[in-house]
């Protein structure tokens, strides 16, 4: 396989794995909204509620810093990373 | 001063900025103990704001086609996610979403996940391709990819509708905050506000919305966050909001089953008296108020409207390189979470302050003829946003008597709170900065789609940049009067037709865009058939909605896309499916865009 083509499917792999994460705290654990809300989440919120307001959406953010630096380690494992700085 | 590049010294700038801005509140609140009237704080707010701005813009002119389609392509990291954050968060965001928490609880969140969970998929899906690709614009990258001017008309076409839908609530919303601050007309303040936004882009194009964009940023947000803080302190609720408002979402739940939320009725003789677009509680606080799939199709049509935007994908086409596109998401996407987390803390404490008999803000409970008294109730009451009426005729005002608008949550808050009137005079300047950036991004999306893929890749792809320049900015001034021409007309309100913009958007180009990477075996025949259907098929959901169709799926007017992106994911599939494969150079081109290093696919142009 060519290095372009392994490179992809590594990328792809971490693709899966940012969009499974992203499914579950987007769509998943909102499938179980009424069963969550007698649950006390951080901070004493209701769980439901603390998703809908600050969970989630904290989630969101490092998901996707985290997503960031993986596929930058996979790009300078094949070489593809570019120069110079940001 | 300022010595060196203006690049290098954008912390500097921008924090000589934030330090004035500051400056200026403080200098008004002294203003205000001397006597100054609310009129005149208001005029000031808003006179001072969008003259920074307009200056910015002026500053920010140019003449060269990079710097005025993509700034130059080279806005940090952390700038172009503070510049995304205020592209993206519109009026709606900042006056309409407090209001939507307090009246509709926790089926409306839905939006909060879904207005922030898309930019995971921008993050991972597009924005790094896109901007690997060096194009201008979205139609650009639909052009090229796909091949063929029909494609790239069609990207034109969908663009233009959502973008627009979405462009008359901006405009709506500057002119709804211009003309209570400035205290003129609103179809003349409509046209104020479009004046003030026109300023910011016309001579600069990307470059001058880019620095506008991020000081209205800073003004935002201190707009947003200042009073939040003040009122969680002021109520004794808690140093820091977020993390200390347990204890009042508990108290709201057990006041609702005190006031009989829910089983206390309105009849519908009593609601006639209501004024149009005010509105009761009427839904539990925090409670789970919604099905699982209402919640969950209202989020995911958010999410896939997010990603298939282009007045937000273009913002990336700005970054210095790939790896610092996908990282300005992750900014982006922080900046926004500052102000989307404290939309719920503001209902809150709007809440509680206004339907807590204990707290001295607290109205329920009281005569009818005290509330009525009162000087901001006054106010906002002329203003037709609050309402009070003695349905049951007991003297004393109920829960299902007090009527609100959902701009009131917001603009309202601060004064019921009895903070001084210089934050609410730094509210409307949040508000006006919010809608303006918004617009701004927006007007630019369209003139330039129509100036580069219409006029100059279509009709005269010989035109000098000068000329295209010069074509791109008279689009620019036509599509503002237009949208504002709209806008005056009033025609429905500022949250429903932002939800609209994301609907029309997934319907025509989420999957064309995603696939446009994602699968080489995407041909021309089939992302036509994909916009083309998708589009078609979301607006005829949509027209047989309003008009009393039944629906199916449980999908509403509100999630059309849901159904039109479905249309457009198998037309698009099949379509691609019965005709021939792209061209091997089109899937060369697609290789490349999937490595990050080496040169973009249209390069300097």
């Amino acid at each position: 396989m060519s290095k372009q083509a392994r490179h992809w499917e590594k990328t792809r792999g971490l693709l899966m794995v940012t969009l499974a994460i992203w499914f579950v705290f987007s769509i998943g654990i909102f499938l179980f909204g009424a069963e969550m809300e007698s649950v006390t989440g951080p901070f004493g919120y209701p769980l439901t509620y603390w998703f809908t307001c600050q969970g989630s959406l904290g989630i969101f953010v490092i998901l996707i810093f985290w997503f960031a630096n993986k596929q930058e380690k996979i790009d300078e494992e094949f070489g593809f990373s570019e120069k110079g700085d940001d | 001063m300022i010595k060196g590049k203006f690049i290098d010294n954008l912390p500097r700038v921008y924090g000589i900025y934030t330090g004035g801005f500051l400056a200026f509140i403080i200098i008004m609140a002294i203003g205000e103990q001397m006597g100054m009237t609310s009129k005149a704080i208001g005029i000031c707010f808003v006179a001072f704001t969008v003259a920074i701005y307009a200056i910015i813009g002026y500053l920010s002119r140019t003449a060269q086609a990079d710097a005025y389609y993509v700034a130059g392509r080279q806005v940090p990291t952390v700038f172009n996610g503070m510049a995304t954050a205020a592209d993206w968060m519109s009026g709606a965001s900042f006056v309409a979403m407090a209001g939507g928490i307090y009246f509709k609880g926790y089926g409306y969140m839905a939006l909060l996940v879904g207005w922030t969970g898309g930019y995971v998929l921008v993050a991972s899906l597009l924005a790094p391709y896109l901007r690997k690709f060096g194009c201008y614009t979205v139609p650009d990258f639909i052009g090229t990819r796909y091949g063929g001017n029909l494609a790239r008309l069609m990207a034109v076409i969908v663009l233009t509708v959502a973008s627009f839908t979405y462009v008359t609530a901006q405009i709506n919303a500057t002119g709804t905050i211009a003309s209570v601050a400035l205290d003129i007309p609103f179809k003349y303040a409509v046209y104020i506000g479009l004046i003030s936004i026109l300023l910011c882009s016309m001579l600069g194009g990307m470059r001058g919305v880019t620095w506008t964009q991020v000081a209205q940023y800073i003004v935002l947000i201190i707009a947003y966050l200042l009073p939040v803080f003040w009122i969680s302190n002021k109520m004794g609720a808690g140093f820091f909001p977020h993390f200390m408002l347990a204890d009042e979402v508990a108290r709201i739940a057990e006041l609702e089953s005190q006031f009989g939320l829910g089983t206390v009725k309105n009849s519908a003789a009593d609601l006639a008296n209501v004024p149009k677009g005010l509105a009761g509680i009427t839904k539990a606080h925090s409670a789970v108020n919604a099905t699982p799939w209402a919640f969950i199709s209202l989020a995911l049509a958010m999410m896939m409207g997010t990603a298939s935007l282009p007045h937000v994908m273009m913002r990336y086409f700005t970054t210095p390189s790939v790896k610092a596109a996908r990282k300005s998401v992750g900014w982006s996407l922080f900046f926004i979470f500052l102000l989307y987390s404290s939309a719920p803390m503001l209902a809150t404490l709007s809440k509680l302050s206004l339907i807590d008999p204990t707290l001295t803000t607290g109205i329920i409970g009281k005569s009818i003829a005290e509330v009525q008294a009162i000087d901001w109730y006054q106010n906002w009451n002329q203003a037709n946003l609050m309402f009070v009426s003695d349905f049951n005729g007991n003297g004393t005002l109920e829960l299902n008597e007090f009527f609100m608008g959902g701009k009131a949550v917001v603009l309202a808050t601060p004064e019921i709170a009895g903070l001084p009137y210089v934050i609410s005079g730094l509210v409307a300047a949040g508000g006006m900065a919010a809608a303006m950036s918004t617009a701004d991004g927006l007007i630019l999306a369209i003139a330039n789609a129509l100036s580069h893929d219409l006029y100059y890749k279509i009709i005269d792809p010989k035109a000098e940049t000068a000329k295209r320049l010069v074509v791109a900015r008279v689009l620019l001034v036509v599509i503002g009067f237009a949208g504002a021409t709209i806008a005056a007309m009033e025609i429905q309100g500022i949250l429903g037709s932002v939800i609209w913009a994301f609907d029309f958007a997934m319907s025509g180009l989420f999957f064309p865009l995603v696939l446009g990477v994602w699968w080489k075996r995407a041909n021309r025949e089939g992302a036509i058939a994909g916009m083309a259907l998708g589009l078609i098929s979301g607006t005829a959901y949509l027209i047989w909605v309003r008009n009393g169709g039944s629906g199916f799926l449980g999908i509403t007017q509100l999630t059309f896309g849901i159904f039109g992106s479905a249309v457009s994911l198998v037309s698009m599939v099949v379509v691609s499916l019965m005709t021939s494969a792209p061209t091997a150079a089109t899937q060369r081109m697609v290789d490349e865009v999937r490595v990050p290093s080496g040169r973009s696919i249209i390069g300097k142009q």
